[in-house]
């Protein structure tokens, strides 16, 4: 059938400079590029560029260029190009369109309707270059009080009495199972965490052994598909993560198609090698927050009360209402996936249409908790649509604990969000278990690389707190004193619990 | 001495007089539980003019009303005499008033949109508790009246001890309130340089809830937290201002939870996490913990405070000192204030003068004290 797709990108080489070193045919595995033995030259096929700018990035001499394409369907405000496109590829196909990471709409970015307070003459912001900032957080559920002596000695231990994560900045790696990402990602991850003093979730594919020395800084995901979830498993990490729905795809599970099951991945998901990984969106034995409990219980029981247990949910419009079951359920800490949360697949309808932003789940679910007077009894992660450090400083002052981040470590490994990550061709060995382009990344530069990241957000979390006159996170949480809304309703700040720049 | 700045309207709304200083508090208190006049410790704020300006100054006093020291006294601020018929008959519906009146004022010493100020003497009847302990039900309808929106607010509400406050420079607010009549073994004071908040009557300090009273010279920048904090526990923030979270924070953990001093310092301002990681097993579990649980009631950002209950006073400022505070003694006189010329211009001649380090509460006891309602928990001299 022919393709009555239009091309998205117009791919060019500059022919005066170009050695036709052949560096964008290997680099390239969309293969845009092949090599015309009889003219000596590199041919395109544009159609195929997914503008990764793998080949741009590699290029010695810098002779591509990738630009949108110039070539446009008619006008039209009703029938945009997407509509379009997407409307011509699913008469192609027959079937649900498939994107990768997260929603790329210009809607619903309430953080850059955020402003942030700052110091002045009479409160006076901390210089955090002369002065101690601290931005260690505990995550886990607190009790109500301390027990001390008359002596001043306390008589219970909090973190045997409830687990806690300690973590050294409130950012820790998102869910990304083998699988989705591969073994060189995952090691990334778990090798900075260790470094970073934070903690990495492998996601809902089991564990691989080669991460086992990093245990201590994991979180272990239990999902629907309870993929290698056994004893062992429960054991060898920091904290369990049941994972009840992600912001990317909310009631929506997750499938590994069959090819990707590979001998490695069918071993650590438990599964036969060459089948479908299909996890569904419901746990078959969930269907209510009692039974919720009961499996919370039984991992409890089942790590000895060690480990905190964390309940991941999709941020949608009854978050605060659940989140209020959650707590009672005895989870420990809440994990809240916002719409722009990202993800290996998922139907491009669904992720640009279900669920609603990070900025609005965690303000209702924070105020709901402490009108409930149960705030104290679970943390909460606020993750989907964490851009930079200010994004993390405005949800904490939000009410959340700490940030989940995924695609902001995946871009300081090199990914450049070309949203292909389904294709499981991914240029820059992230979104691939392809053995050979899994090796373009290097776990050691990849590492240094998102510790940098972490290191350079930490300096920024630093400098915003000091303006504000603070110097330790606990002091930002909840802190909406410190926001102001600009370009927002009166309902949009209601829910935010903040007030309008200029008052 | 800097000249009185007129102020026009309750909230000085457009900031025109404002002029750049800070505020200045001052405590004193005799160990022996001895009465002292409020003359010392007018003089001492007075000398600390430089800090104020004019809006906004007040005093607690301990041992105020030794002759009714059985009951409560509520001092309570009526912008009208239509709130001051509604206070009087609700206080009269939820309390057995023993004796109630005007509390004497010279209103041509102070701004002239002086409220009306009423105190009650009352008792609680036991068989109105329902189970609800005297204290509570007493804070409970202190709330009752301030979240009215009927232009009434309780100044104080402790036994043998009064606040009083107002617009006005510390010695207007001290000849307004006839203070020189009056006698306690313990004091503290306040002068006012506005920041955020409007400059009006109940906005001034001290803050009192039941006997306990504080006076503070700051700005907390962790208000949104420390708010928050305080709301789940049931607690209402009606006053405008950050001091009142010292106020009700102290509530939560000094007469609530029974929390020693030291523990309570080391919650408003606890050690650095590096400091707190090097300490022996026991201490470090200690500090953890309370970081972890009330980690909602550090106080950031600037502040120097004292506050005060019956047989106590104690100092303390953040824990980085971004404010002053300096104690001294005098034979059984204990100090606490923003200046040491304070100190000195009423008492030049001193056994002992330090310098608290950031975090690090200066505490003063006394043990010869009458009315007291629950012990205090003080684990050091």
């Amino acid at each position: 059938m022919k393709s009555y797709v239009l091309p998205d990108f117009n791919v060019t080489i500059d022919r005066e400079t170009c050695t036709v070193c052949r560096g964008c045919v290997i680099q390239c595995t969309f293969n845009v590029y092949s090599f015309n033995k009889e003219k000596n030259r590199i041919d395109i096929d544009m159609n195929k560029c997914v503008d990764c700018q793998r080949c741009i990035t590699f290029c010695p001499e810098d002779s591509i260029t990738v630009t949108p394409t110039p070539i446009q369907y008619r006008q039209n405000a009703s029938w945009s190009r997407e509509n379009i496109r997407n409307i011509a590829k699913q008469a192609e196909a027959g079937g649900i369109l498939l994107t990768g990471m997260g929603c790329d709409k210009p809607n619903f970015t309430y953080f850059d309707r955020l402003l942030l307070n700052a110091s002045q003459v009479t409160n006076p912001s901390i210089d955090p270059i002369r002065e101690p900032m601290e931005l260690r957080t505990y995550l886990g559920s607190k009790p109500s009080l301390v027990n001390i002596s008359s002596t001043g000695e306390s008589l219970t231990d909090i973190s045997l009495e409830s687990p806690q994560l300690q973590v050294e900045i409130p950012i820790l790696f998102s869910a990304m199972s083998f699988g989705s990402v591969n073994l060189n990602v995952q090691e990334t991850l778990a090798r900075t965490a260790v470094t970073s003093g934070t903690y990495f979730n492998v996601g809902e594919g089991g564990l691989n052994p080669k991460l086992n020395k990093y245990a201590d800084h994991l979180v272990l995901q239990v999902a629907s598909g309870r993929f290698g979830v056994h004893k062992g498993y429960l054991d060898a990490g920091a904290a369990v993560e049941i994972k009840i729905g992600q912001g990317a795809k909310p009631g929506i599970g997750g499938h590994l198609p069959g090819e990707k099951v590979t001998e490695e991945i069918s071993a650590t998901r438990m599964i036969p090698q060459g089948t479908d990984a299909l996890s569904p969106a419901p746990h078959h034995d969930i269907y209510s927050i009692e039974d919720l409990s009961q499996l919370i219980s039984a991992i409890k029981e089942a790590t000895d009360y060690s480990k905190p247990v964390i309940v991941k949910i999709a941020a949608v419009h009854n978050s605060a209402a659940i989140a209020s079951g959650i707590v009672r359920a005895g989870a420990d800490i809440i994990a809240i996936d916002g719409m722009r949360g990202a993800t290996g697949a998922a139907p491009q309808v669904i992720r640009d249409n279900v669920g609603i932003p990070i900025e609005m789940a965690i303000a209702s679910v924070d105020s709901r908790l402490n009108q409930e007077g149960i705030r104290n009894k679970v943390s909460l992660i606020a993750g989907g649509g964490i851009r930079s450090s200010s994004d993390v400083v405005k949800a904490i002052a939000l009410g959340a604990d700490a940030c989940y981040i995924a695609t902001a470590a995946l871009i300081a490994m090199g990914c450049t969000v070309c949203q292909k990550c389904y294709t499981g061709k991914c240029p820059w060995g992230i979104a691939t278990m392809d053995p050979m382009i899994s090796r373009r990344l290097n776990p050691d530069i990849a590492a240094k690389r998102v510790e940098n990241l972490i290191r350079g957000w930490s300096l920024e979390i630093k400098e915003m707190l000091g303006g504000m006159g603070i110097n330790s996170v606990e002091s930002l949480r909840g802190n909406r004193h410190q926001l102001r809304g600009v370009g927002l309703t009166e309902r949009e700040l209601e829910i935010l619990g903040i007030r309008m720049v200029g008052s | 001495m800097r000249t009185p700045i007129g102020v026009k309207g309750r909230n000085n709304p457009y900031d025109d007089d404002k002029v750049i200083d800070a505020c200045s508090i001052f405590g004193m208190m005799d160990q022996q539980g001895r009465s002292m006049a409020g003359r010392d410790v007018v003089e001492a704020m007075t000398n600390m003019n430089e800090r104020t300006n004019g809006l906004g100054s007040g005093y607690a006093v301990y041992g105020l009303y030794p002759k009714r020291r059985d009951q409560y006294v509520l001092h309570v601020m009526y912008d009208d005499r239509k709130a001051l018929e509604w206070g009087s008959k609700f206080i009269d519906s939820e309390f057995k008033i023993v004796q109630d009146e005007e509390i004497p004022m010279d209103r041509s010493c102070c701004k002239a949109d002086a409220p009306i100020m009423w105190r009650y003497f009352v008792d609680v009847d036991s068989e109105r508790l329902n189970g609800t302990g005297e204290e509570d039900y007493v804070v409970q309808r202190v709330f009752s009246i301030n979240t009215s929106e009927k232009g009434a607010y309780v100044v104080s509400s402790g036994k043998d001890m009064g606040v009083f406050k107002g617009v006005g420079w510390p010695q207007e607010i001290a000849d307004t309130f006839h203070l020189d009549e009056y006698r306690g073994y313990l004091w503290t004071s306040h002068g006012r340089f506005p920041t955020n908040t409007p400059g009006w009557w109940g906005g001034a300090h001290p803050f009192s809830l039941l006997d306990t009273s504080i006076v503070h010279n700051g700005e907390i920048s962790s208000y949104g937290t420390n708010r928050r904090f305080l709301e789940m526990l049931g607690y209402q923030c009606t006053f405008q201002t950050d001091t009142e979270i010292f106020s009700l924070a102290l509530d939560y953990l000094m007469r609530r939870r029974k929390l020693p001093v030291e523990i309570i310092a080391n919650i408003f301002a606890p050690p650095l996490w590096k400091d707190i990681d090097a300490m022996p097993p026991q201490q470090r579990n200690l500090l953890r913990s309370l970081r972890m649980v009330y980690g909602g009631l550090l106080m950031n950002g600037p502040f120097s405070i004292i506050f005060a209950k019956h047989g106590l006073m104690v100092g303390l400022t953040d824990r980085i000192k971004l404010r002053p505070l300096i104690a001294a003694k005098k034979k059984d006189v204990f100090f606490i204030s923003s200046e040491e010329s304070a100190i000195r211009c009423v008492q030049p001649d001193l056994d002992k003068v330090w310098h608290p380090r950031g975090g690090e509460p200066v505490v003063a006891s006394c043990v010869n004290i009458h009315a007291s309602t629950n012990p205090v928990l003080v684990m050091s001299s």
